[in-house]
């Protein structure tokens, strides 16, 4: 990949509402260029999606999230995709990856509460066609995610404002 | 009753304190600030080069190392120098490691000068040269660079400077607060002049790594210059290590000698942890400077660009993380316009005559923060720029 090509999508994921102009103007090009750019990366799926991120933890707007280890029978013809296309339909599951290891899939769920996340688990996961056996462990805390520290005291400025340098 | 005025130094009660203390006051009140004062980087030291200092504290070293500071450190800082700049100093008999970059001015100037020796200043410029001239009992004599010159020190300037009590010339490139950087071609006419003078030059290249487009040229690189140069430099800009209070000095043996000699009396060495964490940075930090520095440059990029269009005329800033606009066109003082700035929109730049008389007409805007602070902050330098028209 070209050199500007991973910085555009450096600075994007680190802030997605950078906008071609802001990006032209701080690599230096032309904005065609990078407006081009960044439309080759949408349509081609490199760009997944801009997203807002959100700590539910801070607010009064309960939320739970799980992990859940699935191993499963890879179906005749299609491998593990096939199943997991089944899996990650459901609007529940936020994540989902193929491991490497003692079990195949990682799902992470986002629910309300806990039982309504088992529920999801006990009733549309476990009985899924090629599902062998789940392991569910409910997150109690997130501290980084998706790079970024969570909490307000990871943001704040922690340099010193009266003096002069 | 004590009368503090018989007892305190008259060479220290003369010092001025910072004309713009009331500006700072005001805005240390002031909550829901935006600031682009700061100036130092807004990055965390990266992990590798913390990590080597909790490490060292692990390990126990929690002793004085040599005045010079430690070996390894002072390799390490030859090394880099040689790797980056191709200058090529001698670890054991002239490199120093110093509490900072500050240190290093202080103790340079004070092995120097002797009373009535003239030093001449760069200005605008960091705060602390004449200061630390006139306690060492030297004689500040002020440059004004000017916008026209990009704030590059000229020959000319130079020369109408000179007199028969010259000792020593400060030159600060890359500069805070102007974002002025010197050529090697611009910087050899100063050599030529220095050459055949017995004139010390105290070469601040603190922002050395932090250049845009041109790489820095080190003043002591210039044939013939070393052994009239005092180079002053330090880890804080370019891996993000102020508070590190880590810096060094190199200059040719004879000098070094009596600089170590008052450094050791009155700071014994700098902080252990530091120097072992400052040999990390040395030796493995290249890559850091680099991601930092490109950092850097596209707020450099975003923000001239964004100053321009909206009629806050400035030059492209070349080094450092500073950009000086020219804010005379709108008939304040560079400290009513920033006071101004501040209260009726809650963003705070420094008046240019922070940095010397000649600031005036001007501000500095730090761009050591991130593009997202950057861009909310131009959007009220816009509004109130808006205002004014």
């Amino acid at each position: 990949m070209k050199t500007l090509d991973r910085k555009v999508l450096h600075l994007l994921e680190e802030d997605p509402k950078l906008t071609a102009e802001n990006l032209a103007t701080m690599l230096d090009k032309e904005v065609g260029e990078i407006k081009e750019l960044i439309e080759k990366y949408e349509k081609n799926g490199v760009i997944v999606g801009y997203r807002t991120l959100i700590d539910w933890e801070d607010t009064d707007i309960e939320n739970v999230t799980a992990l859940i280890e699935l191993k499963v029978t890879p179906s005749r013809d299609r491998g593990y995709d096939k199943v997991a296309e089944k899996i990650y339909k459901y609007p529940e599951v936020k994540d989902m990856y193929l491991m490497s290891g003692g079990f195949d899939f990682t799902v992470i769920i986002e629910g309300k509460t806990m039982k309504e996340v088992a529920l999801f688990v006990a009733e549309k996961l476990a009985p899924c066609e090629g599902v062998i056996s789940t392991a569910t462990h409910f997150v109690l805390r997130k501290y980084k995610t998706e790079g970024v520290v969570h909490g307000a005291k990871a943001a704040e400025d922690k340099r010193e404002k009266g003096i002069l340098m | 009753m004590m009368d503090y005025s018989k007892i305190l130094s008259s060479k220290v009660t003369s010092i001025k304190p910072s004309g713009i203390r009331k500006f700072f006051d005001i805005l240390d009140e002031m909550d829901d600030v935006i600031s682009l004062t700061v100036g130092q980087p807004d990055f965390d030291t990266p992990w590798h080069i913390r990590e080597a200092g909790i490490y060292s504290l692990e390990d126990g070293r929690t002793y004085y190392t040599s005045n010079s500071g430690l070996l390894e450190f002072r390799r390490e800082v030859c090394n880099y120098l040689e790797r980056r700049f191709g200058l090529s100093y001698i670890p054991e008999t002239e490199v120093l490691c110093t509490v900072g970059g500050s240190e290093a001015i202080d103790l340079a100037m004070r092995a120097i000068l002797e009373p009535g020796d003239e030093v001449i200043v760069v200005e605008p410029s960091f705060v602390c040269y004449g200061p630390l001239a006139s306690l060492a009992g030297g004689v500040p004599v002020v440059v004004n660079t000017e916008l026209k010159d990009k704030f590059k020190l000229t020959p000319e300037k130079l020369l109408a400077a000179i007199t028969d009590k010259t000792k020593m010339l400060v030159l600060p490139y890359p500069s805070n607060p102007t974002g002025g950087i010197m050529t090697k071609d611009e910087l050899e006419k100063i050599a030529d002049i220095v050459r055949d003078r017995n004139i010390i030059v105290l070469s601040d290249e603190i922002y050395a790594e932090l250049t845009y487009g041109k790489k820095h040229v080190s003043f002591a690189s210039l044939p013939g210059m070393r052994e009239r140069t005092i180079l002053v430099s330090g880890l804080s800009k370019a891996y993000a290590m102020t508070g590190w209070r880590l810096g060094y000095a190199c200059a040719p043996a004879e000098i070094m000698k009596q600089m170590v000699k008052l450094h050791q009396y009155a700071i014994m060495c700098a902080p252990t942890t530091s120097q072992y964490a400052g040999i990390e940075a040395l030796r493995n930090g290249d890559d850091d400077i680099e991601f930092m520095k490109d950092s850097y440059d596209q707020r450099r990029r975003l923000i001239h660009s964004e100053l321009k269009r909206m009629g806050l005329d400035s030059f492209e800033p070349e080094g450092a993380f500073y950009i000086f606009p020219n804010i005379g066109k709108f008939g304040m003082t560079s400290e009513e316009f920033c006071e101004k700035l501040l209260y009726s929109k809650h963003v705070a730049i420094v008046p240019g005559t922070a940095f010397g008389e000649s600031g005036e007409g001007f501000a500095r805007i730090s761009y050591a923060y991130s593009v997202d602070h950057i861009k909310k902050a131009l959007e009220r330098i816009e509004e109130f720029i808006n205002t004014l028209k």
